[in-house]
């Protein structure tokens, strides 16, 4: 494999892992507060078609990006009423969601537009330009390192340097904060928050908060900056990988941008069986399609270092009286 | 908070998450422009308005009592098993194999062995997430969605690649000998008048309520049924009462997948008679759902099987004769799903009033 190759696939790399790393930290979020969310992949898909139908009409992409959120912090709010107000299964409330993100997405797309449940293509304005970073020009002369500044780091969407910028922004709200501490407790040891004073319902809501307003992010970007419009089913397991990911990452927000980008260049090698079979290495696509469940499989296995999930993950709370 | 009779919490619970379903989606689909009204006479037309309608959805039915009755057998051991779509698919392939390994002469030889080979698949998919639950305290849900996903690239990969014929473009089996064709309603003595050729309800369909008793037994009147049973509410009394966690967890989860692999004689064996990517469609998810609104009890999960049988033909025909995308299934199925499964403390809490105001008198 040539330099200019490699340059192309981490550039894709980078495309294709924006909305696991997004999907990935909104899980992180409810996670840690305790509240286990297999509903990932439902609320990226009900935020790519409310991004896709709102920049669609209005030909603002950016108002797009606001009702992905609000569908997704709707559906983020369905599972807190079930999982925390009403003490439901968070499980089988994660996978309801999903079930009714994809009966949805499809119903409301065919309604407006009677495209078979997609939405028409998104031109101009109502998709996300791409930013070139500042000295992009000169800094490509350098050698070896240059392609790297200029071909992969920039030139991409809005979405993906904010993707980036939320790895160490989770990292410092969740250990530099009083916020970020209430939250790892409430999902280790919710008796103890409770005991301080503070609401562990209020918490676990405000958590789910922030992983609609992420999912949110993921889906929006899906339809509006990885491809130009919504289409049925388009998120295609990506809201799984993410969880796959946040497992492989040991629930750290560090990690999580190492096991995403991992899971994205596997995704990008994917669209390129030319690279492989060029090393004389006959990889079925499907392998390389299989790849991050099987590791994931063997992360849970517990075969390299132990998964530690938070401790209060999946159990409702309940006050003792 | 007051405990409900039993009856209300068998019978009245999921009778009231299916009306509030049904409530949401006729605003859905009025929401949208259609005409719910229609929606529904063409729903009952189509499932149970003609023997042909009967056919198809007694033949969805089959399908869903097979893994509700999957998801069933491992709720009762507290595991939660998404994996049942899974490992219907790996059970569709143990049927083929076992269907295009001989010219089957009479298919009542083949029957047996195809369940066999459908059994063993499908358990033997479920085998690796129950040991990684049971050993290594894996969360079966990750596993069993990961297993999904691994299911589904494997089951890509040989089909293009290795179980496809010469010639052939469409990834798929060779088409099965014709002595491994099932006989369907229209080839049962009795039936065959009211059941026209083309119906795919075949004689899967009898197995199924078979295993609905065979479950019943296994879980109700067998030592190990109560194993499973005490297992799955209190881990820690069974444990003191020497039933073995490894045991229940491997064993449950074994029957369940096996239960899930079973049900591809019927629709790959009985319907499609070769092996088609995807050919699960869904009817994994969907035990899910069966399992929930039917209580966990095998009768519970026959009558939620026929229900959700009749909302897919009917929505299938809802989705051929109106302008209401056949979609509108899903929305029903996560609606079912999240009002028995997540939110039933909700439905409990809105009908107390009701009994204690009886018992006040």
């Amino acid at each position: 494999m040539d330099y200019p190759t490699l340059i192309a696939i981490l550039d894709s790399t980078l495309r294709l892992a924006t909305p696991l790393l997004l999907a990935c930290l909104a899980g992180l979020y409810s996670e840690r507060s305790g509240v286990v969310d297999i509903g990932l992949e439902g609320k990226m898909l009900m935020a790519a078609m409310a991004s896709g139908v709102v920049a669609y009409l209005t030909g603002n992409v950016w108002a797009g990006v606001g009702a992905a959120i609000g569908a997704s912090i709707l559906f983020s709010m369905i599972h807190g009423l079930a999982s925390i107000t009403f003490r439901g299964n968070q499980l089988i409330s994660g996978v309801a969601l999903n079930f009714l993100a994809s009966g949805l997405t499809v119903l409301i797309a065919q309604a407006l537009f009677h495209q078979g449940g997609r939405t028409p293509a998104l031109s101009g304005n109502a998709r996300f330009s791409t930013i070139t970073l500042p000295f992009e020009a000169e800094i490509r002369q350098v050698p070896i390192l240059g392609p790297l500044y200029s071909d992969v780091l920039s030139g991409h969407s809005i979405l993906v340097y904010v993707a980036l910028l939320a790895v160490p922004v989770t990292w410092w709200v969740l250990y530099r904060t009083r916020f970020g501490l209430r939250l790892r407790a409430v999902g280790e040891n919710p008796e103890s928050v409770d005991t301080a004073g503070i609401s562990v319902v209020g918490m676990r809501y405000g958590a789910l908060v922030i992983t609609g307003l992420l999912c949110g992010l993921a889906g929006a970007y899906m339809s509006t900056g990885l491809q130009a419009g919504f289409g049925r089913e388009m998120i295609a397991g990506r809201g799984y990988i993410a969880l796959a990911a946040l497992i492989f990452a040991n629930w750290h927000p560090w990690r999580a941008l190492g096991a995403t980008m991992l899971f994205g260049f596997l995704q990008a090698l994917a669209l390129r069986p030319d690279v492989l079979s060029n090393f004389g290495l006959s990889v079925p696509d499907a392998f390389l399609d299989a790849l991050p469940y099987v590791l994931t499989v063997i992360v849970l296995a517990g075969v390299v270092g132990k998964p530690t999930p938070p401790k209060a993950g999946g159990q409702p709370y309940v006050k003792e009286r | 908070m007051k405990k409900l009779p039993l009856w209300a919490d068998l019978v009245l619970v999921p009778l009231i998450s299916i009306v509030l379903a049904a409530l949401i989606s006729a605003l859905v689909i009025l929401a949208i422009g259609g005409d719910p009204v229609e929606a529904v006479s063409v729903m009952f037309e189509g499932a149970l308005g003609s023997p042909y309608g009967w056919g198809y959805t007694l033949y969805y039915t089959t399908s869903f009592i097979f893994t509700g009755l999957a998801v069933t057998v491992a709720y009762h051991a507290s595991q939660f098993n998404i994996g049942a779509e899974g490992q219907a698919q790996l059970g569709g392939l143990g049927v083929a194999l076992v269907c295009l390994a001989l010219p089957w002469p009479h298919w009542a030889l083949a029957l047996p062995a195809a369940m066999v080979g459908a059994a063993l698949f499908g358990a033997a998919w479920a085998a690796i997430p129950a040991w990684l639950a049971a050993k290594r305290g894996s969360h079966i849900v990750i596993t069993t969605i990961m297993f999904n996903y691994i299911a589904y690239s494997l089951l890509q990969y040989l089909l293009v690649t290795v179980l496809r014929p010469a010639g052939q473009m469409d990834p798929a089996t060779a088409r099965f000998p014709s002595g491994a064709s099932l006989p369907t309603f229209h080839d049962i003595p009795g039936l065959s008048g009211i059941f026209s050729p083309s119906v795919p309800a075949n004689i899967s369909f009898f197995v199924a309520i078979i295993a609905c008793v065979a479950v019943w037994v296994l879980l109700w009147k067998t030592r190990l049924g109560y194993q499973i049973r005490a297992f799955g509410k209190n881990e820690q009394a069974a444990d003191y009462a020497g039933i073995s966690r490894t045991k229940v967890i491997v064993i449950s989860m074994l029957i369940s997948g096996a239960l899930a692999g079973l049900m591809s004689i019927n629709n790959v064996m009985g319907e499609a008679e070769r092996l088609l990517q995807n050919s699960a469609e869904g009817a994994g998810f969907i035990g899910i759902a069966v399992a929930l609104m039917g209580r966990n009890h095998p009768l519970g999960v026959f009558l939620a099987a026929f229900l959700f049988g009749f909302l897919y033909q009917g929505g299938a025909e809802m989705g051929l004769w109106t302008d209401i995308p056949i979609e509108l299934r899903l929305l029903l199925q996560g609606l079912v799903v999240l009002f028995t499964g997540a939110l039933d403390e909700m439905v409990r809490m809105m009908i107390t009033p009701f009994f204690r105001r009886k018992e006040a008198r």
